[in-house]
């Protein structure tokens, strides 16, 4: 056991590379984290039943009869929340170091399809309950797929396997979850870490001395053990305080008010609420991800420079992009909300013209504006303005889901989050 | 490899393929076959059996009488997930409670004599038209027939449809 962990660490590394900064061990994290999701999951499928007539007593027997079945669930259930938030950050830490680049653009790639198999992964899982929660919940969310052109109906259809969530959609879901993705969430994970090794490590700063060439037992080992302790006695703190969520049994005929997609897809919820679907469901993520994947395959001015944020013109140029990707989002959600609706006051022209291609073009306008009259002056390289767009991104995001998940009440109204 | 293979081009003619490189290619033929076959069976085993889990079929519900319904007056039957509306010119349609928008579940406001959908706030008519987007469609319908002054609903037959039309209306004779 100790070899094959040691077998995937290096036999020496960068006295450079332990800096925790370098990383703050988040690739590490989601690795532990993935293995106390195959450990809890083993244990929960102990009780688990996969029909929409027993599935959901199956789990309220967990929770009241079994010993430490509560928190079983609450660790596998929180354990998915830090998962996909930690994959999530760590995606952040490699783009901003620049690690993506030259030998590691394939790993960027299968970063990105571990972080689409996590995401994948926690939703499935979010049905198994087949509470209200979590039936109103993939109904929304799969009727959003719905809104693909041309495909959607019936990719929709593909997916629950009918017009409804059934007995079908529980089965197929379950069997994606417990089996198929966690496979391959586990294969690509170990490639994934091979492929650092084979880039020579994790990225350190060009500029700088590589440092002496240390034993990785114990000086990354032991690191690695007190991450891995505090990270658990966290995620065991949250599931011994804050029980997963156990709504009643799902009923088909009433709907929650308000319903709201999984927290991860609340961004996008929140995105039709000001876009017409075609843009916000489909037009708008779809470019994203091709942005995403793209990044790497640009051809820069030079090579990455492995600090944090490329240069002090990308940090000043990000922190700019940042508060501008913040006003603009924050000032969009609410002038749509209270001021002016395009769809309503606009009758005459398609929804599709009133409410997709008039607001993205005033976005558009906006975003063209700051780049004119701010970020052409500081004259930035290449790898720095495509930084400042993927800020822009992720901060958008970020207001958006924040918005969804704690600003949305009664109706979808926007409310403060005490009143949600 | 490549050393044997470049020795064994070396004797054959430019423009020939030699024997080893026509075999390397039919392997690698026969294994995208063998793989698209694999692909093949795996989806037809999946989608198969799946379709036939939820077959549509007729599955006629009795409302109740004609005469139980007043023109202008919404009903609702959970069980069968649709509101029977009759119309102000006396005109049955059974509209499904699912919202065209995202799928939530719609409520009928006597006072303001529409239906509302609590996610996005889409708003419906009695005959199921848009009154208030994000909902771009009128919502679906089932099939409503008359017989011996009995409203009859086959909730086995979900209709979809973009706008109202007159002829989604059944009539008692």
């Amino acid at each position: 056991m100790q070899n094959i962990f040691l077998h995937l660490h290096p036999g020496k590394v960068s006295e450079k590379s332990l800096t925790f900064h370098r990383t703050f061990g988040l690739g590490g994290m989601a690795a532990l984290l993935i293995a106390v999701q195959i450990i809890t999951g083993i244990l929960l499928r102990f009780y688990y039943v996969a029909s929409p007539a027993e599935a959901y007593n199956s789990v309220v027997f967990m929770k009241t009869q079994v010993v430490f079945g509560q928190f079983i669930r609450n660790i596998h259930y929180w354990s998915g929340v830090f998962l996909l938030f930690i994959a999530f950050c760590h995606f952040l830490r490699v783009f901003f170091t620049g690690a993506y680049r030259d030998l590691r653009k394939l790993n960027w790639l299968f970063g990105l399809l571990l972080l689409a198999i996590i995401v994948f992964s926690n939703f499935t899982g979010y049905l198994l309950p087949w509470d209200q929660l979590a039936y109103w919940a993939i109904t929304v969310s799969t009727n959003i797929i719905g809104y693909f052109p041309f495909i959607g109906n019936g990719l929709r259809m593909t997916i629950i396997g009918g017009k409804e969530l059934n007995a079908d959609t529980l089965q197929t879901f379950f069997t994606f979850h417990s089996a198929l993705l966690p496979f391959l969430l586990l294969v690509l994970v170990l490639y994934h870490f091979w492929r650092v090794r084979k880039a020579g490590g994790i990225m350190l700063p060009s500029d700088e001395e590589k440092g002496e060439a240390v034993p990785v037992n114990p000086n990354l080992v032991y690191r690695e053990f007190i991450v891995a302790l505090v990270l658990l006695a966290i995620l065991f703190l949250f599931a011994a305080f804050f029980n997963a969520p156990l709504l009643g049994k799902a009923n088909p005929a009433y709907s929650m008010n308000p319903t709201k997609a999984p927290w991860y897809f609340a961004g996008v919820q929140e995105l039709l609420m000001h876009f017409h679907p075609f843009f916000a469901a489909f037009i708008i993520p779809l470019s994203v991800l091709t942005f995403l994947v793209w990044i790497p395959f640009i051809t820069y001015d030079e090579p990455p420079s492995g600090h944090w944020f490329i240069s002090e013109k990308g940090k000043r140029s990000a922190k700019a992009t940042a508060m501008f990707g913040a006003v603009v989002t924050i000032a969009g959600i609410l002038f749509n909300a209270w001021v002016m609706n395009f769809e309503i006051m606009i009758p005459l022209l398609p929804a599709f013209i009133s409410n997709g291609i008039i607001p993205l073009f005033i976005l558009l306008l906006f975003m063209a504006a700051f780049y004119r009259f701010y970020l052409k002056r500081l004259k930035l390289s290449k790898a720095e303005l495509v930084q400042a767009v993927f800020v822009f991104i992720i901060i958008a995001f970020i207001v958006l889901t924040l918005t969804g998940i704690f600003f949305r009440g009664k109706d979808m109204a926007i409310v403060f989050p005490w009143n949600v | 490899m490549t050393d044997q293979n470049a020795g064994s081009t070396s004797k054959t003619p430019p423009g020939k393929v030699s024997r080893r490189d026509f075999f390397g290619m039919a392997w690698k033929g026969l294994g995208v076959f063998a793989a698209l076959e694999g692909l093949g069976m795996i989806s037809a085993y999946i989608f198969s059996g799946k379709n036939k889990l939820t077959p549509e079929t007729k599955q006629m519900l009795d409302a109740g009488s004609v005469e139980s319904f007043a023109p202008g007056s919404v009903s609702a039957f959970m069980g069968g997930r649709f509101y029977l509306a009759r119309l102000q010119d006396g005109g049955f349609i059974a509209l499904s409670i699912r919202c065209t928008h995202l799928g939530c579940s719609i409520s009928w406001e006597e006072s303001k004599k529409r239906f509302i959908c609590p996610c996005h706030s889409s708003a419906f008519d009695i005959s199921g038209e848009v009154l208030n987007p994000p909902a771009a469609r009128a919502l679906d319908y089932y099939p409503v027939l008359i017989e011996n002054g009995m409203v009859k609903v086959d909730i086995g037959t979900l209709k979809e449809r973009n706008s109202f039309r007159r002829d989604q209306v059944v009539y008692a004779t």
